[in-house]
């Protein structure tokens, strides 16, 4: 039992952007969301982290409505990490990572040793320990990736939900945020665009359309040529190379290729 | 691993609270002893000792009104005013995610030059209404305005700007519409005095108004630093933290207001600080804002009571517009600040 919607909705400006989604993160399990633009992605995540008020249907954590969650209580075991999160003030990569202690603290509780534990624990992980008083406007985009991913886990929560974390990214530091994710053995619940990734990292795939799920299960019976060409448009060809890795190759310029 | 600025340490904290006090308290008894009417210090004190404790020396009646009527609570007012305005404009920056945000960006001192010049010249309420009670009716009229705009708008920080924006040029133009057509000249002047601030007739009962405000002020602020911490990646970022964000909007800009339009109401609209000094407050205690909101609360108060002296002082047998000098003074100090910044990343 972790997180699961039935049957949920959300609706902005008169039209349903979420329509009805029934899904459930495993624990300790990757579950992938992939989906063409604008097909209800992160409106979904949000909706899942209360970050929205749902039109119909329930989420719930544990079996519990998550309405009936303290907010405090839901963002220690929920923590969420944005696309791409921007700011002006002048923070430090430490003071980044604290922010994740928010919701364990009282209003005005001086700074603990468990506090302390938490954010070293979690610059740790993600690799950043030694970029403890760096500015945080001058890391990369990979290194903010992984400090605000540190800045989640100092919630300490029981599961992840990442809005495409590898947007941005060189492709060496899509992979090596992934595979960090992966190893970091939390339920998690990630937004992501490339196919490949999502099928090489995620033990689930759901796939979204135009709000809706259209697919759910392992990489292996969800991405298939004829899904692939009915949500994204585009012909691929799907091989299985001698590691027993599935690579999805685009088809492009061929008879009913990518055009439109 | 251990990082030092953690842990909280009782004697630092302590030590920098002293610190901070006697600074303004410091700024205050100079403030008490400088003025156009030569009192030695020594009586002055003598002075205060009389009104604020009955010490019962022997001091002229004049020279104990002036030190204790008129000085001591003109400067205890700048104190609580520099410190309300620096207060809001940190909450406001934090808040509203914008280095340029302070507190008339919510249409206050639009609205309350609009509530002034009604009183002053169009002679509304007649003698019941007060200017500073004008003032304080416009300034809310706006921020109502401001309001209705931004949640109309959908209530994001930029629309709150943008919003408070719309307000200010509406009010704004009211004003000068009613000033143009209808003020003599006399009339123009003292508005224009009003608009740039001036603690010439602040007495006790508006400092007795003023303090409780900015003190209720800034314990709702403080207790919200954490909260307001969390704000740095914006609303989505702060309610998965757990923060109550629309609650916590609505307590803070509306504190915010009220601390402004208190202000704005009894001293005239006083520019810069609001602005200025949270940032030169994080320049020197960082952007956590359990130390931010009281050095803005300190900083404030100092900046303007020094301000306050020496738009007495400057010119002789003159008094400056308290506006005019914060701005003289302040912009030149926030350009170093800016630049020993640059140097130093």
């Amino acid at each position: 039992m972790t997180l699961s919607a039935h049957d949920v909705r959300w609706a902005a400006g008169g039209r349903m952007i979420v329509d009805g989604v029934t899904l459930e993160a495993r624990p300790g399990r990757m579950l992938g969301l992939v989906g063409p633009n604008g097909s209800g992605k992160s409106s979904l995540l949000r909706v899942l982290c209360r970050l929205r008020r749902i039109a119909g249907g329930v989420v719930r954590l544990d079996g519990r409505d998550i309405d009936g969650y303290a907010r405090r209580a839901l963002a220690r075991r929920l923590a969420f990490v944005e696309q791409q999160a921007s700011t002006d003030v002048g923070l430090t990569v430490c003071d980044v990572v604290r922010l994740g202690r928010t919701p364990h603290r009282a209003a005005l509780a001086s700074w603990s040793d468990a506090d302390e534990h938490a954010v070293e624990g979690a610059l740790a992980r993600v690799g950043l320990a030694d970029r403890h008083d760096q500015a945080w406007h001058t890391l990369s985009g990979g290194e903010r990736q992984r400090a605000q991913i540190a800045r989640a886990l100092a919630q300490e929560p029981g599961e992840l939900i990442l809005d495409e974390p590898t947007n941005h990214l060189d492709i060496r530091h899509q992979l090596s945020i992934l595979s960090m994710v992966r190893r970091l053995g939390v339920t998690c619940l990630v937004a992501l665009h490339d196919l490949n990734l999502a099928s090489l990292f995620c033990d689930e795939i759901a796939v979204m359309q135009a709000g809706k799920l259209v697919a759910a299960g392992s990489p292996q019976t969800v991405l298939t040529p004829d899904l692939v060409r009915d949500v994204f448009g585009v012909d691929v060809r799907i091989r299985t190379d001698s590691a027993g890795h599935r690579h999805i190759e685009y088809v492009v310029g061929e008879a009913g290729g990518a055009d439109p | 691993m251990t990082h030092g600025v953690h842990r909280p340490n009782w004697p630092l904290r302590i030590g920098i609270a002293i610190a901070a006090a006697a600074a303004v308290a410091l700024s205050i008894a100079t403030a008490v002893t400088i003025g156009e009417m030569r009192i030695p210090p020594a009586v002055a004190f003598r002075a205060l000792a009389n009104g604020l404790f009955d010490a019962g020396y022997p001091v002229g009646p004049i020279q104990q009104g002036v030190i204790f009527e008129y000085r001591l609570s003109r400067a205890l007012m700048a104190a609580l005013c520099g410190g309300a305005l620096a207060l809001s404009g940190a909450i406001l920056q934090a808040l509203l995610r914008n280095p340029l945000a302070e507190p008339y960006i919510l249409g206050i001192s639009a609205g309350a030059s609009t509530g002034a010049v009604c009183v002053l010249i169009l002679g509304v309420g007649g003698s019941a209404l007060t200017l500073s009670a004008g003032a304080f009716a416009g300034s809310i009229l706006a921020l109502a305005v401001v309001g209705l705009l931004a949640a109309g708008a959908g209530g994001a920080s930029e629309r709150v700007i943008l919003a408070g924006v719309a307000g200010s040029q509406l009010f704004n133009a009211a004003t000068a519409t009613i000033v143009t057509t209808l003020a003599t000249a006399e009339q123009a002047r003292g508005v224009m005095f009003w608009l740039l601030g001036n603690f010439g007739g602040v007495r006790w009962p508006d400092v007795g108004v003023a303090a409780p405000v900015a003190l209720a002020g800034f314990a709702v602020c403080v207790v919200h630093a954490k909260a307001l911490d969390a704000f740095a990646f914006g609303a989505d970022t702060a309610a998965s933290l757990g923060v109550a964000v629309a609650r916590m909007r609505i307590v803070l800009l509306a504190t915010t207001a009220v601390m402004t339009a208190v202000m704005v109401s009894i001293v005239g609209t006083i520019g810069f600080v609001g602005l200025v000094i949270p940032h030169a407050a994080r320049f020197l205690v960082g952007p956590g804002h359990a130390r931010l909101l009281p050095a803005s609360l300190v900083g404030g108060a100092v900046f303007m009571i020094l301000a306050d002296i020496l738009s007495r002082v400057l010119v002789p047998q003159q008094i400056l517009p308290i506006g005019v000098v914060t701005a003289l003074f302040g912009a030149p100090a926030f350009a170093i600040i800016l630049y020993r910044a640059r140097a130093r990343t």
